[in-house]
């Protein structure tokens, strides 16, 4: 016991920060998944866990691009759309090559983290060049058009493969992808894609979010990181040392797009029915928030405000028509409570007086 | 032409007055600048710069204010691309590169007004400045193959070697924004150390200090070069710092050199006096 003691007091702050988070994160999961396979968590509270978890790797992905990266996205929805919709396509087409779901399950978040990954390139290549707040003008504006492209996505599966065709006049429908026998359609433009198999689990969900803190923290604490983090707090130093600027802000962006991607394919597989049109402009927001209120660069922060704000509306059910406004009131407290000056004062009081106790 | 030994350079004609050492005066000079220039709009900022720089030289640039000295270190490093001229490198010629490749090629520079990267600790800060002395691929560093373990150890040590040489190995850990200004620029000057540069540009490193701390700066300026063995040059408002350490001093004035040569030379030149002093009246 002493000796893991005098071990743990060894370690870095930032060492100790890592280990707390994954610590939270496995307890946490060890306590809900006995629950929820015994079923005595009800269906509306068990139906909450993989979006959850989606939404904890899209907060903490977002986290990356925000946060560490310090470039505003405004639309980290459209790349969990890339990812979901193509790990829908993925997931669906090759049901009956692979029966097992779980297998299944994770060739679609793997293919879901290209996509997006590859829509990070495309947006990421010409705006990271610049400086200033483009990024932000144009993630929006991504977040938006991929929303239309894939209302106008028709893509079906039949003996002889993957069809899609691009309804870009309006006029066409299911009946051009000439379907063979035992075909199904997969994504049906403005409806989006039905009838899909639900094969996320909430086990799935938890390995997801244990994959993108190992990224995220790993990549932190390396030379990378540094370098990504370097850019954030002065550019113009950074290049003086040394470090290639839009190298750097790519592989932060790209890889913060290609985890957002993962959490769409976890979050696609877990509806039989999903529009595009739920990844819109207030989806971005919504994630951006989580980031906010958890703290620019902290990545246990952005997990549990995910956690709490997204239960939080789900918790006041029962107050109905004040749900919404309660929940705008513990937004600007917790705003508050973050940003003023006097409360953080206290809390560096309080932390102090413990070191100081500790060390005495 | 005569069999004799000369000195192995690419020496473009510099115009005379280039203030190399004696001890360096057999290598070949470590910066050479000719006609360098640039205008900002019609104005012109920095014009006819002729300047070299010997491998193993503390240079200084002095000049009154808005004489153009920190436009001459940012023409240097490439924050700004010259309108006019050359810049060799230790012989290389620096015409299209950005700022990071000259970092690499070893310039390395502090800033007048500090930029730290406030957020990360004193260490990391030094860590980013070893940046290309490490070398593992994003994915070794996600992974933590047995050669991020390495690299990382190895750059530790560094770090708080490089920390050392001002004492500063105690406040590793600590916030490099938090810290005195007077620390901060010395910081500063190890991050830029960190990247393995053969000319090292200080831009104003006094500035703010107390008179004990300037004097302790020069001695670290002297130190810096016998250990490391590289040329500094450096801007200054402090004549005692620029005249007790400097083996030659640049004088500039509205964007041009009216000066080149030792503290005594520059002390006695009539331009440098009516540059910072005005015209004498006539009796």
């Amino acid at each position: 016991m002493h000796k893991i003691k005098s071990w743990y007091s060894g370690l870095k702050k930032a060492t100790k920060t890592d280990f707390a988070t994954y610590l939270g994160v496995i307890l946490a999961f060890l306590i809900v998944f006995p629950l929820q396979q015994k079923g005595i968590l009800s269906r509306s509270v068990s139906g909450m866990l993989i979006p959850l978890c989606a939404y904890i790797v899209m907060a903490v992905s977002l986290n990356l691009t925000v946060g560490i990266l310090g470039e505003l996205s405004l639309g980290h929805a459209g790349f969990m759309s890339v990812g979901a919709f193509s790990g829908i396509v993925t997931a669906m087409s090759l049901q009956s090559a692979i029966p097992s779901p779980a297998v299944r399950l994770c060739l679609a978040i793997v293919v879901g983290a290209v996509c997006a990954g590859v829509a990070g390139v495309i947006v990421g290549v010409p705006v990271l060049r610049l400086h200033g707040d483009y990024l932000a003008i144009v993630t929006l504006a991504f977040g938006e058009i991929i929303r239309d492209l894939i209302t106008c996505l028709l893509v079906g599966y039949d003996s002889r493969g993957l069809h899609v065709i691009f309804n870009a006049s309006g006029s066409r429908t299911l009946e051009d992808l000439h379907l063979a026998e035992g075909g199904f359609a997969i994504i049906k433009g403005a409806q989006g894609a039905t009838g899909t198999e639900k094969i996320s689990t909430f086990f799935a969900g938890f390995v997801l979010i244990m994959l993108t803190l190992i990224i995220v923290l790993n990549l932190v604490r390396s030379r990378s990181g540094r370098a990504i983090m370097a850019l954030r707090d002065n550019r113009i130093a950074a290049e003086s040392v040394g470090i290639n600027v839009t190298k750097y802000k790519l592989m932060g962006f790209i890889t913060s797009a290609a985890l957002a991607g993962a959490a769409g394919a976890l979050y696609g597989l877990n509806y039989s029915n999903l529009s595009a049109t739920k990844f819109d402009f207030n989806t971005s927001i919504l994630v951006l928030v989580f980031v906010v209120l958890g703290g620019l660069g902290n990545i246990w922060g952005s997990i549990i405000a995910t956690a709490v704000l997204y239960v939080l509306p789900e918790a006041l059910r029962g107050f109905a028509d004040y749900r919404m406004l309660i929940y705008a009131i513990v937004l600007i407290l917790v705003m508050l409570a973050t940003n003023s000056d006097s409360v953080r004062n206290l809390y560096s009081r309080l932390f102090q007086r413990k070191e100081a106790e500790r060390d005495a | 032409m005569p069999e004799n030994k000369r000195p192995r350079t690419k020496m473009v004609p510099v115009p005379s007055h280039s203030i190399i050492p004696e001890r360096d005066a057999d290598k070949s000079p470590i910066l050479e600048c000719s006609h360098l220039g640039i205008d900002f709009g019609g104005l012109k900022a920095v014009d006819d710069f002729n300047l070299t720089i010997g491998r193993t030289e503390i240079a200084g640039l002095i000049g009154p204010n808005g004489a153009g000295k920190t436009t001459v270190f940012n023409l240097l490093t490439k924050v700004y691309q010259p309108t006019r001229g050359t810049i060799l490198l230790d012989g290389m010629d620096t015409a299209g590169k950005t700022t990071a490749q000259l970092s690499r090629m070893g310039i390395a520079r502090t800033f007048q007004n500090i930029r730290l990267f406030s957020n990360l600790s004193v260490e990391d800060n030094v860590k980013i400045g070893l940046h290309n002395q490490e070398q593992y691929s994003m994915l070794t560093g996600v992974l933590r193959l047995p050669k991020y373990w390495r690299q990382e150890k190895a750059a530790h040590e560094r770090a708080l070697e490089l920390l050392s040489i001002f004492d500063m190995q105690g406040m590793a850990n600590f916030k490099a924004g938090s810290l005195p200004y007077g620390v901060q620029r010395r910081l500063e000057i190890v991050r830029a150390l960190a990247t393995g540069p053969s000319l090292l540009l200080l831009d104003e490193p006094a500035a703010g200090m107390n008179p004990s701390e300037t004097a302790e700066l020069m001695e670290n300026i002297i130190k810096i070069r016998d250990t490391f063995q590289i040329a500094i040059m450096l801007i200054e408002h402090d004549m005692n710092l620029v005249m007790g350490v400097c083996e030659g001093i640049c004088v500039l004035n509205f964007g041009q050199i009216i000066a080149k040569g030792t503290a005594e030379e520059i002390q006695a030149n009539p331009a440098v006096i009516e540059a910072y002093l005005g015209k004498q009246k006539e009796a």
